[in-house]
């Protein structure tokens, strides 16, 4: 198969695949003994997990090892919202939009957040991932997660954070500093 | 999470939860087992397929994703012996504005779900199946993946289940962050590594042409932990819990204006909406009243506090059971399905939102636009150009930009989408601007100056 050139500066993430990412691969593979497409979102999630994001090569890699084109992989990146292209900061803070979280104040919320760590709360995220300039942390506003009861809530990593107020931004900030 | 573990109020009927919010319960197998967990696989392997699904149909269980399709029929559309290999895809895609049941099941029972599961294998001749999970439940999938293993281990899942000879597996998938995926075709073509877009009707069920082409059944995550409460009680006990074609316990998730926000297991008709909010969650904060309800998750059409219904109910001096029609306050309506369907909206996927009389009702809708102008796929041309115009509107009547057309101009884009795509996002999208405007007429001509 042929191979798009890589367009990303920087080191190819293909170049520096570990062994224990290559073993999850092979292990997610497996769970799909009907079609080995079905693995792109998993594999996408592990190699995501693993550099930060995505680029060029990883999605060249991906393909090849599914024995699909680039351009099947790339259309999965650049439709899912959790998928990214550029590094993110050290921890990415989602903090929920939707109405009951609306309703709780996560519009004054995000922008304290984006506040307290010096990012421009008028960014746009749909243009890259706002990020502070220490790369410390990501803000981003996203869509309904799904914990209405306790809003308003913030995912921060894989962790989270319910009934969120003003207060607790200093202790989320710490507990994610390092 | 949130700890749950406070007392079930006198109007819930804690099944789904019986175990799961009570001091010291943990997701292990060891804890399941001790709390009865497996024995209804048990059972389900020395019953007939057919009677299992005749249990399930006999229950009157409805879907609790949203759509609310009778599980037992859609059950009935497989057909063990065709030949063909079928799937079970359990839909754990919570993504519906104002829901949040799944979560805890997914996070505090694992095992509940995984034996729903194993017995809908059974019934449906399944030997793959997939825990379709969104990716903003990372500790879910964590969890659900460790069950798994934990199942495998003891024979609850894998080549000879209980030694029956019967083979199952499953696997977690986790979503990437598009609420369109809670689609059941959607969801399928996600499975399939695809761009997630929904399948042209017909064929209209998975059952069909489903996973690969195969027959599959998609099930909602509360749809098949209430599998094994079936088994457990008897469809018998499980349909008198709820109402006629609505049986068994419904996961009630309250958000919003109320003082005690959160999820309460409720028998199917078992509140009506005032009791549901003034009583169950503690009313509304101090010196507010109420303004507006969406009762069964945002894409359900809004009820405008005050308002009443004209119902059918069955005539108490009746011996056949003659319908009569009835005038019912809101607060009054039966939170069931029927019930809040002849009242023109829906029981949804459960998740009721609550406002009160501080709540500009263009800036709720504008929040929903906002929220279904992001999720739409981009497949059908009046989904995904409407729900921008829509958000675009409403943003900028927000903004004090309105003009006098836009409320016609609103309704006539929403009157456009509905029923014009191929998935239900049509719909979806375009309710809560229909019943927004006809419901609150006056903020949005305000407005528009």
């Amino acid at each position: 198969m042929e191979h798009h050139p890589v367009s990303s500066s920087g080191p190819r993430q293909a170049d520096q695949i570990p062994a224990d990412l290559l073993a999850k691969i092979d292990e997610a593979v497996t769970h799909y003994p009907v079609s080995k497409r079905s693995a792109s979102l998993p594999l996408l999630h592990l190699w995501q997990n693993h550099f930060g994001f995505i680029d060029d090569s990883g999605v060249n890699w991906i393909a090849q090892r599914l024995e699909l084109e680039p351009i099947n992989i790339l259309e999965l990146v650049t439709f899912y919202p959790w998928f990214r292209q550029e590094a993110p900061g050290k921890a990415i803070i989602r903090i929920c939009r939707t109405l009951s979280c609306a309703m709780a104040g996560s519009y004054e919320l995000r922008e304290k957040f984006c506040n307290a760590v010096g990012v421009d709360p008028s960014t746009d995220h749909h243009h890259g991932l706002p990020t502070s300039a220490d790369g410390k942390y990501s803000i981003e506003f996203v869509e309904c997660l799904a914990s209405c009861g306790s809003a308003p809530v913030c995912l921060v990593n894989d962790d989270l954070h319910e009934d969120v107020t003003e207060a607790d931004i200093p202790k989320i900030l710490t507990q994610y500093a390092s | 999470m949130k700890s749950l573990l406070l007392p079930p109020h006198a109007k819930e009927r804690r099944v789904i939860f019986q175990n799961a919010w009570t001091q010291g319960y943990t997701p292990d197998i060891e804890c399941y087992e001790k709390h009865g967990g497996y024995a209804e696989l048990k059972k389900a392997l020395g019953m007939k397929p057919e009677e299992i699904i005749d249990e399930v149909k006999k229950a009157n269980l409805r879907g609790r994703g949203g759509a609310g399709f009778p599980c037992g029929v859609k059950w009935g559309f497989i057909k063990r012996d065709d030949g063909k290999p079928h799937y079970l895809v359990c839909n754990g895609d919570e993504s519906e504005p104002g829901t949040f049941k799944d979560r805890y099941i997914l996070h505090d029972d694992p095992h509940q779900l995984i034996e729903g599961m194993a017995i809908a294998a059974y019934a449906l001749n399944v030997h793959l199946a997939y825990i379709y999970i969104r990716c903003e439940f990372p500790k879910a999938a964590e969890i659900m993946t460790k069950a798994l293993q934990e199942a495998r281990a003891k024979g609850y899942l894998g080549k000879n289940i209980l030694g029956s000879g019967f083979e199952i597996d499953m696997h977690v998938h986790q979503g990437a962050a598009a609420y369109i995926c809670g689609e059941e075709t959607s969801m399928i073509e996600s499975l399939e590594g695809k761009r997630p877009y929904p399948r042209i009707k017909p064929p209209y069920f998975p059952a069909v042409l489903g996973l690969y082409m195969s027959p599959t059944i998609v099930n909602n995550v509360e749809t098949l932990c209430h599998i094994k409460q079936i088994l457990k009680i008897g469809s018998d006990e499980y349909s008198k819990m709820g109402t006629p074609g609505d049986g068994g316990t419904r996961v009630m998730c309250v958000s919003g204006d109320v003082v005690r926000p959160g999820p309460y297991e409720i028998p199917a008709g078992g509140v009506t909406l005032g009791e549901l909010i003034f009583d169950v969650c503690g009313g509304l904060k101090p010196g507010r009243t109420l303004k507006a309800v969406i009762p069964g998750g945002s894409s359900a059409k809004l009820l405008r506090a005050g308002e009443s219904f004209k119902t059918k109910v069955k005539n108490p001096n009746s011996p056949d059971g003659e319908l009569i029609d009835k005038e019912v306050p809101l607060l009054d309506l039966v939170m069931d399905a029927a019930t809040l369907a002849a009242a023109g909206t829906m029981i949804g996927s459960g998740g009721v939102m609550v406002m009160d009389d501080t709540r500009n009702m263009l800036w709720a809708l504008n929040n929903l636009n906002q929220f279904y102008a992001h999720e739409s796929c981009g497949q059908c041309t009046p989904c995904r150009e409407g729900s921008l115009w829509m958000n675009k509107m409403t943003t900028r009547m927000l903004g004090g930009e309105g003009i006098p057309q836009d409320p016609a101009t609103l309704k006539n884009v929403a009157d456009n989408i509905a029923g014009r795509t191929v998935c239900a996002f049509g719909e979806a999208c375009s309710w809560p601007v229909q019943s927004f405007l006809a419901k609150f007429p006056e903020e949005f001509a305000v407005r528009a100056k």
